[in-house]
């Protein structure tokens, strides 16, 4: 099953998709000497990397969670937390993030996965909101103020990042890892076995599936993934707040996914760079009616496009094809 | 005298607060399980809706002079009616697809009316003044009772109870029911639904805004009011089952109660008791107290 995967001949499409993303990580790579200020384009990729992760949930195993700034916000807590009082090397705290937000993942998820559908959504919501409370009390997340100046340190000890430059080759390489992860974990053997839940979850039960056990590993990963993207985020910004791990981002990160395109692989990304350069270009501007916006997006979304851009373009070379191909 | 090492007056102060949140989780809860029931729709603007019903009243106080009293039954209408043009404008279109999608669109109008209010009015609070005719408070021998939240607690319950008469005991109530159960079953027996499933969402807008008429004199009147509720009204409706009415109506009591004696006992866990017992429930009966389905 494997092989036949692998040896199919790419199909033009799939060339021009991989052309692609190679302009665009070409791009990226050029883009601090562009004069795009990096600390923007990094933030922006902290954020791809949250909403893919949140993608392989709802995209591939089709289940909403509405508490993923847990797992965001908590991973940037922990990993400020231990660059910052404990000394760790950055990669060392990154590590202390992703691993606590997969053990949140897990108690979230374990909960979460007893009920379905809409019920799925209001219990990870309402465990988010918990967590939240949590970093509101607990002795170490400095409160209100959440923690401020976390060094950026030194990568194992040796590389220094406090350049923006050289932290920008990091993110970057962070971030090809991930989404070449979650592509990987979803093109397995597997992802297969999630999507099928996601298609007909009573099916898989019946052929044997151990549903339950997937769904929560689904989870885990997905958490332990956007604990990445948090931890990142607070050496990137130098700061964890409150911000990171109220339920707004959990709804920011839906909206990002939505907007680029539910179930496709670079949709999340597109989605966080647009609603990212929202934020940043309008919130001097206009204030409060940044959240107006987003709430328009979102509205207009779910009304008019579902599928997300990403997704409605596919479908529309799709169309496109079908049109194209000789009836029979 | 004290209970369990507690002044007694401090004791029954917060069971009575207790009770008077128990009283908004259990009319903010009934109206999400009605909507739920009929439309299929998990309305995260219910805590907007809630948040709009409070602003409504200071406004028509503050810019028109018009007083409580008829702010109590004003607001509640100017609510339910735009209500009713939510659900004619957007969710009438996403009753064919999954209700991922009606969450995710409430929640974008929630964002939208909050928004609004944030831009025209801050995150500061703006104050309420109880009506002159229940200020003060009554001394009852063992407890001093504020008359405003007695007032509370006692339209809820009638409110709670007056719907739950509506919806199981009347004629319009079996409709509804009906068309909870199959709707186009309940079309071909002649009954308008789309109009039962407009003014449903009309009258859940419209609780959602008598109750936070009811909060405005007891808490800051703010934008983000709603949004904070709501989640905690969410896990209410979790630990309940959105089967019974009145399975709602004494989950919400009994939540408000138990938040308000954690208050006394342990004040750091009261804003997580409520999160803590969903997980419990869950464990122990995932489809919630009064829940029917598996």
């Amino acid at each position: 099953m494997k092989s036949s995967f692998n040896n199919r001949p790419m199909t033009p499409a799939a060339k021009l998709l991989q052309a692609t993303y190679l302009v665009l990580l070409v791009f990226v790579l050029v883009a601090p000497m562009l004069g795009l200020y990096p600390v923007f384009v990094m933030k922006l990729l902290c954020f791809a990397i949250f909403a893919c992760a949140f993608n392989l949930l709802l995209g591939f195993t089709g289940l909403l969670s509405f508490g993923h700034a847990a797992f965001f916000g908590s991973a940037a807590y922990i990993t400020g937390y231990f660059i910052k009082s404990q000394n760790f090397t950055p990669e060392l705290g990154i590590l202390a993030g992703v691993l606590g937000a997969g053990l949140i993942g897990l108690v979230v998820g374990y909960v979460a996965i007893r009920r379905q559908g809409i019920y799925f959504a209001m219990i990870t919501l309402a465990m988010a909101q918990m967590v939240y409370f949590v970093c509101l009390q607990a002795p170490f997340t400095g409160g209100e103020d959440g923690l401020q100046g976390v060094p950026r340190g030194a990568l194992f000890g040796i590389l220094p990042l406090q350049s923006d430059t050289a932290l920008y080759y990091l993110v970057v390489a962070v971030f090809v890892a991930a989404f070449l992860a979650i592509s990987r974990i979803v093109h397995s053997p597997f992802g297969q076995v999630l999507k099928m839940i996601r298609e007909n979850e009573p099916r898989a039960i019946s052929l044997g599936y151990q549903v339950d056990r997937y769904k929560l590993l689904a989870f885990v990963l997905s958490a332990a993934l956007a604990g990445l993207a948090g931890s990142l985020k607070t050496l990137v910004m130098g700061f964890a707040t409150l911000s990171d791990v109220h339920w707004t981002m959990s709804g920011e990160v839906i909206l990002m996914t939505l907007l680029g395109g539910v179930g496709t692989f670079f949709g999340p990304v597109m989605g966080a760079g647009i609603v990212i350069t929202l934020q940043n270009t309008l919130a001097d501007k206009v204030g409060s009616w940044v959240n107006v916006i987003i709430g328009v997006i979102f509205v207009l979304c779910v009304l008019a496009f579902r599928k997300g851009l990403i997704g409605e373009l596919q479908a529309w070379l799709e169309r496109r094809r079908a049109a194209a191909a000789p009836k029979v | 005298m004290e209970i369990f090492g507690i002044p007694h007056q401090a004791f029954l102060g917060q069971l009575l607060l207790g009770l008077v949140n128990g009283a908004f989780y259990a009319m903010l809860s009934l109206g999400l399980a009605v909507i739920f029931g009929l439309l299929g729709i998990v309305n995260f603007a219910h805590g907007a809706l809630y948040m709009l019903g409070a602003f409504a009243a200071w406004i028509m106080l503050d810019k028109f002079g018009i007083s409580y009293w008829y702010a109590l039954v004003l607001a509640p209408l100017t609510v339910g009616a735009l209500g009713v043009v939510i659900e004619r404008l957007f969710l009438k279109h996403l009753y064919k697809i999954d209700p991922i999608y009606g969450l995710l669109l409430t929640l974008g109008l929630a964002l939208i009316a909050e928004g609004i209010f944030r831009e025209l009015y801050g995150v500061s609070g703006q104050n309420y003044n109880v009506p002159d005719l229940l200020s003060g408070a009554t001394n009852l021998g063992f407890m001093v009772l504020p008359n405003y939240r007695a007032w509370v607690v006692l339209v809820s319950l009638v409110v709670c109870l007056g719907t739950w008469y509506l919806i199981e005991r009347t004629r319009l109530g079996a409709y509804l029911r009906a068309g909870t159960e199959n709707a186009p079953l309940v079309q071909a027996f002649g009954i308008n639904v789309p109009l039962m499933v407009m003014l449903t969402y009309g009258a859940g807008a419209a609780l959602a805004a008598l109750a936070g008429v009811l909060a405005a004199p007891i808490i800051q009147v703010n934008p983000l009011m709603g949004s904070n509720l709501i989640i905690v009204v969410f896990a209410v409706v979790v630990i309940g089952g959105m089967g019974s009415i009145l399975g709602s109506i004494l989950t919400g009591l009994g939540l408000g109660v138990i938040e308000g004696l954690t208050r006394v006992f342990y004040p750091e866990a009261s804003s997580i008791v409520v999160f803590v017992i969903m997980v419990i429930v869950l464990m122990i009966r995932p489809a919630g107290l009064f829940g029917k389905e598996a």
